[in-house]
């Protein structure tokens, strides 16, 4: 219908209304697509295990029952779940800074080298392009106690190699630096575009300033302007450390006596394993709880450091 | 208080020469301008002098001293940038006092949460503040010391970019394209800040630019660039008077020189202005050089095309019989007799400020310039 023909048709409503509400139905049409693909993947499914959590159903089962907060209080009374927790923050803690430093780095190193940059870049970016629980067996082997590269070579110096993956001690540091190792190039490459958009001009004003040296440039002109991406990367790098799962799933199962185990592996085998649903569900709240409240935090606390130029 | 010597400035980058040997002297003091198009080699000309980029070939000496190889920091110069280049994470204080920290503060004063413990900070630290808002106060942005440069206007954050090099006391000012990035009016408004601020500094301003009239209304002297050569080195008044150069002739001034090939005349039937030698391929004269009247024989025959007035000036745009598509401008005063638009005129040229150029577009000299 044309604007004339609706005026005609309704020659009691004034035209700025009409023209007001015609503008809102067209943009509910627009956002409509995204609104249904957001409803039907990711809010419907997060109510569901909202309710599920309530329930005391199991996987398969023919009923259920509403329960209240019963799964709750059996998750927080469960002195697995604590663990499981703990072991993740420590998890995200080492994996976070590790990824963040060591994509900086190689993003200066590689920005700051003549030539082969793409190739570079290529090398270091690999890891993230491969799929995880392959890359954790080819890690499994590299760390086996006797025929491993990574004890054969400490023993080059003629240090004793561990038996990484099945020492209480080590399991979860082993799995941090293969965490750090698949998602550095990541970050890598967010850093490099960073570095690319950094203006010449400010590199030009600190030499005239008298900062020409790689520290004093680096601290009053290459941080700060890459700040927008490191608060991109470190909420990406911690959100994606909170999942942590098939390396943990294909190497230890969470072992040597829960040494290992995390927030995903506790959820997979409450709910998978054992085909407690409910209290799956319960867990996957507490989860999503925890991981949206950081992100929020995170983008809150960074985005006051952070200076768009 | 410096003077500065270029002596054959070469630079390259790969195939393309940039700057073919340029030699110029800059005096004590001076507001030296270098204007020229786009890619003609005044920015890398500036660099060279503030040691961000090394020459090929040439030296480079700042008040006797050479100073080919030394960083910035040790030629004693500030500098402003067309982008303004202020740290977006440092309040207007903090960008203004960083020139001074960098140089009077140690490596351990300098540093994040120890550094103010470290004695004798304290002392240089109170200095530093009271030379900053001395800064702050002249440039009239004290009110601005504790935003950030995000939070400030361009012209602001022009003032705070002056105020960051003029903080220190530099020997030399050096300023690339510093207006480029405002809107008309400020721009006109901080050219006479800048021409202000040289004035009471007294120290040596190389200014580069692609605007002629801010070469023409802030310099002492400009040197005209283009292609890596610097064509003409005087006052501004004196390049526009008595250009060496038909390209010098065509950049500077506004409306732009008029330009006929002398072969216009022949094919005009009509003899060259006699002052004008035999030698010269082209006759230029300013738009205030010539006379409109009514059609007469033996002078140039043309119509009006366009009046602009501005008040103060006319500028009638007339196109010549036969003659280059460009009309020729020529300014009236608004008191003179007027024509309309369509009218057929001829055109008066004053022969004693006629420009004649020969082949290469250098000047030759006119029988009345000789004479005179």
């Amino acid at each position: 219908m044309s604007v004339t023909a609706m005026e005609q048709a309704h020659p009691s409503v004034p035209k700025a209304r009409r023209h007001g509400a015609r503008e809102a139905a067209i943009a509910a049409l627009a956002v409509s697509p995204a609104v249904i693909l957001l409803a039907g993947l990711l809010f419907g499914p997060a109510l569901a295990v909202v309710l599920f959590s309530l329930t005391d159903w199991q996987l398969g089962g023919a009923s259920f029952n509403f329960i209240g907060l019963a799964n709750f209080q059996a998750l927080f009374a469960d002195a697995l779940f604590w663990k499981a927790l703990g072991n993740t923050a420590l998890y995200v803690v080492l994996v976070v800074p590790g990824t963040v430093l060591l994509g900086l780095l190689v993003a200066l190193l590689i920005e700051a080298s003549p030539g082969l940059r793409g190739f570079y870049r290529a090398v270091h970016f690999l890891p993230v392009m491969s799929t995880m629980s392959a890359m954790a067996i080819v890690w499994g082997t590299m760390l086996h106690p006797t025929i491993g590269l990574v004890n054969r070579l400490l023993g080059v110096f003629g240090i004793a190699g561990l038996n990484w993956l099945r020492d209480e001690h080590t399991a979860l540091l082993a799995l941090a630096l293969i965490g750090i190792w698949q998602g550095f190039g990541f970050a890598m490459v967010l850093f490099v575009s960073g570095l690319k958009a950094v203006p010449q001009q400010l590199y030009d004003a600190a030499a005239v300033d008298g900062c020409d040296g790689p520290f004093a440039r680096l601290r009053l002109v290459t941080l700060p302007m890459l700040g927008p991406v490191t608060m991109f990367v470190v909420i990406l790098t911690a959100s994606r450390a909170f999942e942590v799962f098939d390396s943990v799933r294909v190497l230890t199962q969470g072992g040597p006596n829960y040494a290992s185990e995390v927030l995903l592996t506790r959820l997979y085998a409450e709910s998978f394993d054992y085909l407690r649903t409910g209290y799956g569900a319960a867990l996957t709240v507490v989860y999503l709880a925890i991981v949206v409240a950081l992100t929020l935090t995170q983008a809150r606390f960074l985005e006051r450091r952070v200076h768009y130029a | 208080m410096a003077t500065i010597t270029l002596d054959g400035i070469r630079k390259h980058y790969g195939e393309t020469e940039i700057l073919k040997g340029v030699s110029l002297d800059i005096r004590d003091g001076e507001f030296l301008t270098l204007v020229g198009p786009s890619g003609c080699g005044k920015s890398t000309l500036l660099r060279i002098l503030a040691g961000l980029e090394e020459q090929d070939a040439g030296d480079v000496s700042i008040d006797g001293r050479s100073v080919n190889g030394t960083r910035p920091k040790e030629r004693d110069i500030a500098m402003v940038f067309q982008s303004y280049a202020l740290y977006p994470h440092l309040c207007v204080f903090d960008n203004i006092a960083l020139p001074l920290r960098t140089r009077r503060l140690s490596f351990a004063q300098r540093l994040p949460l120890l550094g103010p413990l470290v004695p004798g900070r304290r002392v240089i630290e109170a200095g530093i503040r009271a030379e900053v808002e001395q800064a702050a106060a002249m440039l009239d942005v004290t009110h601005l010391l504790a935003r950030k440069p995000g939070q400030l206007s361009g012209g602001q954050r022009q003032r705070v970019a002056l105020g960051r090099a003029m903080v220190r006391h530099p020997a030399v000012f050096l300023m690339d394209e510093p207006l480029s990035n405002l809107d008309a009016k400020l721009r006109v408004q901080m050219r006479a800040e800048i021409t202000a601020l040289h004035r009471r500094l007294g120290v040596t301003f190389v200014y580069v630019t692609h605007d002629q009239s801010e070469a023409m209304t802030m310099s002492d002297r400009v040197a005209v660039m283009m292609h890596g050569e610097l064509l003409q080195v005087a006052p501004p008044e004196e390049l526009y008077r008595d250009p060496q150069d038909l390209r010098v002739a065509e950049m500077i001034g506004s409306p732009k020189i008029n330009v006929l090939p002398a072969a216009y005349w022949h094919g005009q039937g009509l003899p060259l202005p006699h002052c004008v030698p035999a030698s010269a391929t082209h006759v230029a004269f300013r738009p205030e050089a010539s006379r409109l009247g009514p059609p007469a024989d033996g002078q140039l025959l043309g119509t009006v095309a366009n009046i602009e007035n501005l008040g103060s000036d006319l500028f009638l745009h007339v196109v010549l019989r036969d003659g280059p598509v460009q009309p020729a401008v020529v300014r009236l005063s608004p008191e003179a007799p007027r024509f309309a638009i369509g009218d057929a005129v001829s055109l008066w040229l004053d022969a004693g400020r006629l420009l004649a150029f020969d082949g290469a577009g250098r000047r030759s000299a006119t029988y009345e310039q000789v004479a005179a």
